[in-house]
């Protein structure tokens, strides 16, 4: 299991309902279930990958967020996470504020368009970033809405949502990005992690 | 048609069972077959429901019309529904013609078959007639119901009814309300019957009026595209147009033989009465317009599956139900399974469909297993 897993699964309290946007093939989901007893519950567009879950036994229902959040009650589950995807929405913050209602806490994870390695790719090529992150080229790219870790938090201040813990990863390394380390964090950090409410 | 159903397994019901329409039955048959092998501790029981035509031989030869039963490639030893591992049971539903009470049995007070003076029948009378039989084999708990078309909507009244009697739940292309373009079909197949001059004849039979209603009913179970690959414009006898009325299209001929052959099988007063059933069945209002409700006690884990082609239960029908399971935060995963087969995917050999329902079936038995042991 990939870092930003075993980053998103300690932060999850076991025995918890959790809804897992976008869950592939239910990797994550299989964790929390075998390890941490949580009741889980995924989403995923994709057909093939939605059957692979089915087949582990995991309840995954096939859809887009940004049409099937609705159905799902206010505070229904205890974590709702939301991995390198919210990007990929057209209208993310419709999206985050679905999640906000669903979860009593919502786990969102950010690739960080503010890394370094984005930003020089930028300023020497002059040329859109394509990163071990961000593999794909301008024209074939899902992610729509690139932001950088900054731009979350300045987001999340800007709507009062309540920042409970933030973390990031940077090859393999995990950290806590604080007020103090904000501005060198964007800098050094592939992935933004953020517990929200 | 043929009736010897003599010789079929059969539960005599000994205890009443009030029908929605306020009359009550009491020892009634429950035609049913079972295959595979029942373990010892009843824990790999699955319910199978049958759609409208459909009857209690889910598989190998049907000993009273020969022909393959209708999920022949879905159920069996090392099959989707693997026979080696699992005990799967199907009985005939009420009004039905395959041994079970339904209109063409002979009305002990008049000494003549009921005909239409044959109760007005449910699918929750359906569902409950069938309580009785897993009662009678002594299971407490279903690995799991499932059922396609009308086999769904039973799947859906049996976990509202006996939220805790099932394991798991598959319903599978359906509806958990009759739209008004399904009472409309079924209308037009329930017309052709009563438009028959043998209909409600003693001496006679109304094949003609069946066989337009299959045919019609036929064209619903399939796609367009579906239709468009396998017929076209292609012309039975490879000549040219008769510029007549015999049936010059390969389409034409192919739905002549779907209604005789049907008529040689179904008796006209069960499909009145089974698809007035199914028009009826609105579990929606069941639960005065909140479908979750229905749901509400529910503990089973559901798979809810529909085809891209089918437009007679299209997957926005049978994402309402997942919609309504989600709500009242039940335990549910849902797929649509792309195929061109249009409805009757589910009656046809669909692998990514058989492999979903066994992986689903399978994972769920062993993680049954697994919770046990500990």
């Amino acid at each position: 299991m990939k870092k930003e897993f075993e980053v998103i699964a300690k932060i999850i309290q076991s025995d918890k309902r959790v809804l897992d946007i976008g869950c592939g093939d239910g990797t994550l989901m299989e964790y929390l279930k075998k390890n941490q007893r949580n009741d889980v519950r995924g989403l995923e567009p994709k057909k093939d990958l939605v059957q692979k879950c089915i087949s582990k036994g995991l309840s995954v229902i096939e859809g887009d967020a940004e049409k099937e959040l609705i159905q799902f009650p206010k505070k229904s589950f205890d974590y709702v996470v939301l991995s390198q995807t919210l990007q990929a929405f057209i209208y993310p913050e419709e999206v985050l504020n679905q999640l906000l209602r669903i979860g009593r806490q919502t786990i969102v994870s950010i690739p960080n368009f503010g890394y370094w390695k984005v930003r020089l790719h930028l300023l020497l090529r002059g040329t859109m970033p394509v990163t071990k992150n961000l593999p794909n080229e301008w024209y074939n790219t899902p992610n729509l809405h690139m932001c950088t870790i900054q731009d979350f938090v300045n987001f999340c201040n800007k709507k009062n949502i309540k920042i409970d813990k933030s973390m990031c990863l940077t090859k393999e390394k995990i950290s806590e990005i604080t007020k103090g380390n904000m501005k060198y964090k964007n800098i050094f950090s592939e992935l933004g992690i953020f517990l929200i409410q | 048609m043929n009736s010897d159903t003599k010789n079929i397994k059969k539960l005599i019901i000994d205890q009443s069972l009030e029908l929605d329409c306020g009359k009550t039955i009491k020892d009634f048959p429950l035609a049913y077959e079972t295959y595979g092998t029942l373990n010892k501790n009843k824990s790999n029981a699955i319910l199978a429901f049958h759609a409208l035509t459909g009857d209690q031989f889910v598989t190998n030869i049907n000993p009273i019309t020969k022909r393959e039963g209708w999920w022949t490639f879905a159920v069996g030893p090392g099959k989707a529904i693997d026979t080696n591992k699992y005990f799967v049971i199907c009985a005939n539903v009420l009004g039905g013609c395959m041994g079970s009470f339904g209109p063409k049995e002979i009305n002990p007070e008049t000494n003549k078959i009921f005909g239409t003076s044959f109760p007005v029948i449910t699918i929750k009378d359906i569902v409950k007639a069938q309580k009785f039989l897993i009662d009678h084999l002594g299971i407490k708990k279903l690995l799991s119901v499932i059922g396609g078309s009308m086999g769904g909507m039973q799947v859906l009244q049996f976990v509202s009814l006996y939220p805790e009697a099932s394991l798991s739940a598959i319903p599978i292309a359906c509806s958990a309300s009759h739209s008004a373009q399904n009472i409309a079909l079924n209308e037009l197949g329930r017309q052709a019957i009563m438009a028959d001059p043998n209909w409600k004849r003693e001496d006679a039979t109304p094949n003609k009026g069946l066989a337009v209603a299959r045919m019609a009913a036929h064209i619903t179970y399939l796609s367009k595209q579906g239709l468009q690959e396998k017929f076209g414009r292609k012309l039975q006898d490879k000549g040219s147009l008769k510029f007549s009325f015999d049936a010059d299209f390969q389409i034409e001929s192919y739905l002549r033989y779907q209604g005789s052959a049907f008529v040689d099988r179904f008796d006209a007063n069960s499909y009145l009465y089974i698809t007035r059933a199914m028009d009826y069945f609105d579990l929606e209002k069941q639960f005065n317009g909140n479908l979750s409700l229905a749901f509400k006690e529910t503990k089973s884990k559901f798979c809810v599956i529909s085809f891209s082609s089918d437009w007679l239960y299209p997957t926005s029908e049978n994402k309402e139900i997942v919609i309504a399971l989600n709500a009242c935060g039940a335990n549910v995963g849902f797929v649509e399974i792309n195929s061109d087969k249009g409805h009757d995917s589910f009656l046809l050999n669909v692998p990514e469909f058989l492999k979903t329902l066994s992986e689903f079936i399978n994972s769920t038995y062993s993680e049954m297993r697994n919770e046990k042991r500990i």
